[in-house]
């Protein structure tokens, strides 16, 4: 074996500017297509990261139906020892409770529909970070009988901290639910929507409010690596039975799968037109490589060694240039991506706006995995036993004769 | 029992618009131990005559039998696998592994022939120490001249240890000097090993010292004489 592989090593290094050529076209073409992966992912990561920090979580445990009713009356019961095995679970990092409904919001004159939140607030601010929103008064306490507003609210209402609205709406099984209760705080989010339609109370007030005693409506999750999804959407399946529903952040969210998928499929056009690059390269060098040794090919066979063995050292020769190419591509891309994840690309003027706008910090932020690289490994080794048909069919129809006239 | 034995060979290439008849019914038999010469005009059928012997071409029709088999009825992998084992090749343009040293090259011979390495190793350096070239063992083809190289191709070519020798104008591209240094070696080891040689060839210097001329025209055989002179030498 030894010998085969000095062999097939010591060819390519015949013409070493052809070889150093084809490496260099295999060499460019991973190092932008990891590059180039590793903004895409850590992008995507980072909105996913984003929007189910912002509110949804990555996974949720909802009462059965909740999720298309959006009522109270689907609101759930849930036993706080099981929540205790919830947070025990490996890999999650935040379980927060949430009862949520609609109801009219009104001071003074003005009236407007908010979505009214009800949190435990000491793991809500671990999980959205609420706590940092805020832009006036103080961040809600357990059993807060305080409001926090959403900021677009509060200019619209006109209502600054210390003032009282009144909150009017439907509780649970149709009871009614209104009071009058003080703004303790005004909180700033990014996303207009959110801006313009939060409120933000404590669990047990909204629970008295609602006539929901001992009811949420979900219970959203925090994981330390999206990588543990499945294992943990998993393990909180099975602490859970038919009444509930368990529901990961793609299902809750798929107007973002939606854009990702979009953005992600001309970053797969892009790495295609690299593989195409890539697989000509090798292509041509393994076709050179080939046809110049016609002789050679014919003397090896002539003195006895099997054309199955001349066929293997010759994908041994394409495999060499195809991963001294993946490795050098991947180890110089190293540098760029660590650089790139300590210090994301700031975005700015209108691509910055855009971002903001829905809620995104306006960056271009690099993520790094293994599967990124192992992905290259697997392609460019499919490339090269794909270039390898070339000598395989050449070798398999030579004739010793013939290939000794060259 | 002769070593090679040709039976009623037949020859035809009809690829050309002409179907040409290389060779035409040759009968002939090879002993053990013979250093002999295949010669004749450019056309005449010497080199599809060793070819054929060495399996590296089918006859159209025709037996051909090499150490006892009858290799017109082997597979092409039995083919090759019979003149891994049976065979040794000498080139014209000596056709070594550019990229291997000598000691590689003869050495491939028995790495595809599954000898251990030790074995492989210790037999490369006989060989090449028997050709004169122990001082060149780790010298690629391209800093060996053209005399040493076809040495190389000696080694290499009794590295399997094959039952004979087939040789292509082994001559043909040395010069004088070189020439007749190699046609020594392979005469002592005809002499001193009873390897047997068979030669096609249009070198005088070869002709002059093979033990048997054969001579083909138009594909037949014209002559087949035994050289008394070179019995003698």
């Amino acid at each position: 074996m030894k010998l085969y592989i000095q062999l097939a090593w010591r060819n390519l290094w015949r013409n070493k500017r052809r070889t150093l050529i084809a490496v260099s076209s295999v060499f460019f073409a991973v190092f932008f297509s990891v590059v180039m992966r590793s903004m895409q992912k850590g992008s995507y990561d980072y909105m996913i990261y984003t929007s189910v920090s912002t509110f949804t979580g990555y996974i949720q445990v909802h009462g059965k139906e909740f999720w298309d009713k959006r009522s109270l009356d689907q609101s759930m019961t849930i036993e706080p020892s099981i929540v205790q095995q919830f947070r025990k679970i490996p890999h999650v990092t935040a379980v927060v409770p949430r009862l949520e409904s609609f109801s009219l919001i009104s001071y003074g004159s003005a009236t407007k529909v908010a979505s009214v939140v009800g949190i435990d607030p000491e793991h809500e601010d671990q999980m959205t970070n609420l706590k940092s929103k805020l832009t006036s008064g103080t961040y809600l306490a357990d059993t807060s009988q305080g409001i926090l507003l959403a900021e677009g609210l509060a200019k619209v209402l006109k209502v600054s901290v210390g003032d009282s609205i009144v909150l009017y709406g439907q509780g649970f099984q149709g009871t009614t639910a209104a009071a009058l209760m003080p703004v303790t705080g005004v909180v700033k989010f990014n996303l207009p929507n959110l801006n313009t339609s939060l409120i933000y109370i404590s669990l047990p007030t909204a629970q008295w409010l609602f006539s929901a005693p001992d009811r949420i409506t979900s219970l959203s999750f925090m994981i330390d690596n999206i990588r543990h999804l499945k294992s943990t959407t998993r393990n909180i399946s099975a602490l859970t039975d038919s009444r509930y529903e368990v529901m990961t952040w793609d299902k809750m969210m798929p107007e973002l799968v939606q854009y990702i998928e979009a953005d992600n499929s001309s970053g797969i056009i892009m790495l295609l037109i690299l593989y195409v690059v890539i697989g000509f390269g090798i292509f041509a060098t393994v076709m050179m490589l080939t046809n110049e040794r016609i002789r050679e090919y014919g003397v090896l066979i002539s003195v006895g060694m099997k054309k199955a063995r001349l066929i293997f050292v010759t994908i041994l020769e394409t495999i060499f240039i195809s991963f001294m190419g993946v490795i050098s591509g991947s180890i110089a891309s190293l540098p760029i991506i660590f650089y790139y994840i300590k210090n994301p690309i700031v975005l700015t003027g209108k691509t910055a706006e855009v971002m903001l706008s829905f809620g995104f910090e306006p960056i271009l932020p690099f993520n790094i995995s293994a599967g990124m690289f192992l992905e290259q490994i697997y392609t460019v080794l499919i490339i090269a036993l794909f270039s390898a048909i070339y000598p395989y069919v050449f070798i398999r129809k030579l004739k010793p004769v013939k290939a000794l006239r060259g | 029992m002769p070593l090679i034995e040709l039976k009623k060979i037949c020859k035809t290439y009809s690829e050309t618009k002409v179907p040409v008849e290389a060779l035409r019914d040759v009968d002939l038999e090879i002993e053990k131990g013979e250093f002999s010469a295949i010669v004749g005009p450019s056309g005449s059928g010497k080199t599809t005559a060793l070819n054929i012997i060495g399996g590296l071409d089918d006859p159209t029709s025709g037996q051909i039998i090499v150490d006892g088999h009858d290799i017109s009825t082997l597979k092409k992998d039995e083919m090759i696998n019979f003149r891994l084992h049976h065979i040794g090749f000498v080139f014209q343009a000596y056709n070594l592994i550019p990229v291997f040293t000598a000691r590689e090259n003869v050495e491939f011979i028995m790495l595809l022939q599954k000898i251990s390495k030790e074995e492989r190793e210790k037999r490369a350096i006989e060989l090449l120490t028997a050709v004169g070239l122990a001082d060149r063992i780790d010298s690629r083809p391209s800093e060996l001249s053209g005399g040493q190289q076809q040495r190389v191709a000696v080694a290499r070519a009794l590295a399997s240890h094959p039952s004979f020798v087939l040789a292509d104008e082994p001559t043909a591209n040395l010069d004088s000097k070189s020439a007749i240094s190699l046609l020594e070696l392979m005469e002592v080891l005809n002499h001193e090993y009873g390897m047997t040689f068979v030669f096609s060839t249009h070198d005088s210097r070869v002709i002059k010292r093979a033990h048997r001329v054969i001579t083909l025209v138009d594909g037949m055989i014209a002559s087949d004489v035994l050289n008394t002179s070179a019995h003698e030498n």
